[in-house]
């Protein structure tokens, strides 16, 4: 089986300081990745090179396109990047303002990505839409409300919802439960569960609580000070982990 | 070419205040470039240095310093506001270039050498030795939806136009229909997309012409342009197509059921006239024999 994206040795420094360094990895097709560490690690800025978001330093990150193979995306013109970014790629924010188009109505932030490839017919986009909507269990007569008359969790749906819906097989989740509350989380996860394996979808998600990785995860990476300090299985990891790092990390986590 | 009446009044030469046509030759060079890339990319917008001219921004001042730098002293200028020659834009514009530039102006369009619009085509055919000049108050189609100019920017270099249907797709959702009914984005040639000012969607099949159309916004500072008989397609659906629309009327003191009609209200009981927004138009036909429903044979200019 070839890898769908295959990272080798990717170093993003911000002047004097690192943003994360060496990081090498290889994520499979419908294979679930979860990047852990505390605030300032270097999860977030991976995740931004990986996406294209920045432009790393050094190395390189090979993607399994559908028409030419392994190309790299660091090296590869602004467009086709662009162009990657709203078919084959999907990127979920923490905090869903910054995904959403806060003035547009929900079918409308959905149909954005299917107009942006070309979609032309209203009624396509419209039942194509509610249908995902639906999925993310968003009712059939919101659709035409805008983003902010919803709560902060149907907000974050509805940016999954319009993530998804181009059929996207790599999705970043950049801390996608953050700021939810606990019971609001676990429906989110539970839903996003589903939907990765249901589409059969990759993902990559930086987070810091252990319980998300945890649900969705099947490998895990855990960074610190820009250097991924350990790795694999996720229940292999949090069980057993090794480096003194996740020890600490693992062991802080509150037993309720 | 059009060149006026050897005793016209007024030439560059007797007004030694200003230069011709207000603007210094270097701001008119500049600009001049600026209209010439404009014309060789249609529908890009082009930026220029744009001056202060002696109005408020959003009285047609990008207009104007496109109409300095084209007029030439033979050229016959004709201004119009809303299709309305006697407004106070058109007025003051007209009046403008009459004190500054001391060229013939005029009100009829096939005279017209130069005509400068706020949100109106005329509705007479223009012809391949006329030029167009419109008041632009926002160049940038996507300005609304995307605030960022550095990202517009990146969306017109990558022809990332998804957007732009995004607008029509909210319209249709809210209202039933593509309610934008003036500023209608248009795709230029198949590449750019442009906002062809505010003026009335029926005019857009217009926009495909045999006179050079160019396109000024002071405050924004950008000049654009259409060279004659470009390909400009009215962006939609296909489910729900672009639709010139207009009131669904006769002018009432032409009896014109072709032309862009203004409805006028007449008194506080309802009652309400429509008549031609291009006042020559309207003018030019009534003297031509037409009478409308409310109107009156003409008897010269006393109308």
């Amino acid at each position: 089986m070839t890898p769908l994206l295959k990272v080798n040795e990717l170093s993003k420094f911000y002047g004097n300081r690192i943003g994360c360094e060496n990081v090498s990895f290889d994520l499979y097709p419908g294979e679930v990745m979860g990047i852990v560490g505390e605030s300032g690690s270097g999860k977030s800025t991976l995740l931004n090179c990986l996406a294209g978001h920045l432009e790393p330093d050094t190395g390189e990150v090979l993607f399994q396109t559908r028409a030419d193979g392994m190309r790299d995306t660091v090296t590869m013109s602004e467009p086709e990047r662009r162009m990657l970014g709203r078919t084959d790629w999907a990127f979920v924010h923490q905090h869903a303002r910054d995904g959403l188009r806060m003035g547009v109505s929900a079918g409308g932030n959905v149909g954005e990505r299917l107009m942006a490839v070309g979609a032309r017919n209203y009624g396509d986009i419209r039942s194509k839409a509610i249908d995902w909507l639906d999925r993310v269990e968003i009712a059939e007569d919101r659709v035409d409300d805008r983003p902010s008359a919803f709560s902060g969790g149907m907000q974050q749906r509805l940016q999954i919802a319009r993530n998804l819906v181009t059929g996207p097989r790599l999705v970043f989740m950049d801390e996608p439960t953050g700021g939810l509350d606990v019971s609001v989380q676990a429906r989110l996860l539970d839903l996003l569960r589903g939907l990765v394996r249901e589409m059969g979808l990759s993902a990559i998600i930086v987070t810091h609580d252990l319980a998300v990785v945890r649900l969705l995860a099947d490998r895990l990476m855990v960074m610190k000070s820009g250097q991924v300090v350990e790795s694999g299985l996720t229940d292999q990891v949090l069980d057993d982990p090794q480096h003194g790092y996740t020890q600490l990390l693992v062991s802080s986590v509150l037993q309720v | 070419m059009i060149t006026k009446s050897e005793n016209a009044p007024g030439t560059a030469s007797e007004m030694p205040d200003y230069n011709f046509a207000y603007l210094d030759e270097q701001t008119k060079r500049m600009i001049r470039r600026a209209i010439l890339k404009g014309l060789a990319v249609p529908g890009y917008q082009v930026p220029f240095a744009s001056r202060e001219m002696p109005m408020p921004y959003g009285w047609g001042t990008g207009g104007v310093q496109v109409s300095a730098s084209v007029l030439t002293p033979e050229d016959v200028l004709k201004v119009i506001d809303q299709g309305a020659d006697d407004t106070t834009n058109a007025v003051s514009i007209r009046k403008f270039f009459e004190r500054t530039a001391g060229v013939e102006t005029t009100e009829q369009t096939d005279q017209a050498g130069v005509i400068q619009t706020r949100h109106r085509i005329p509705e007479e055919q223009l012809r391949e030795d006329q030029i167009l000049v419109y008041q632009v108050p926002i160049p940038e189609p996507l300005r609304f939806l995307e605030p960022r100019e550095t990202e517009t920017r990146k969306m017109h270099a990558l022809e990332e136009y998804g957007l732009m249907h995004v607008k029509l797709y909210e319209d249709i959702s809210h209202n039933g229909a593509i309610s934008t009914s003036y500023a209608y984005p248009v795709k230029v040639e198949g590449r750019y997309v442009m906002d062809p000012s505010p003026i009335p969607k029926f005019d857009n099949p217009k926009l495909e012409m045999a006179a050079i159309q160019l396109f000024g916004a002071g405050r924004e500072q950008r000049i654009y342009a259409l060279p004659p008989y470009t390909q400009v397609v009215s962006l939609d659906f296909e489910d729900y197509p672009f639709e010139a629309t207009k009131a669904d009327h006769a002018c009432d003191l032409c009896a014109c059921e072709t032309s862009y009609l203004d409805e006028v209200i007449v008194d506080d009981a309802g009652g309400r006239m429509y008549v031609c927004s291009d006042t020559d138009f309207c003018r030019s036909r009534r003297a031509a024999g037409h009478v409308g429903t409310l109107g009156t044979p003409f008897e010269g200019d006393a109308a």
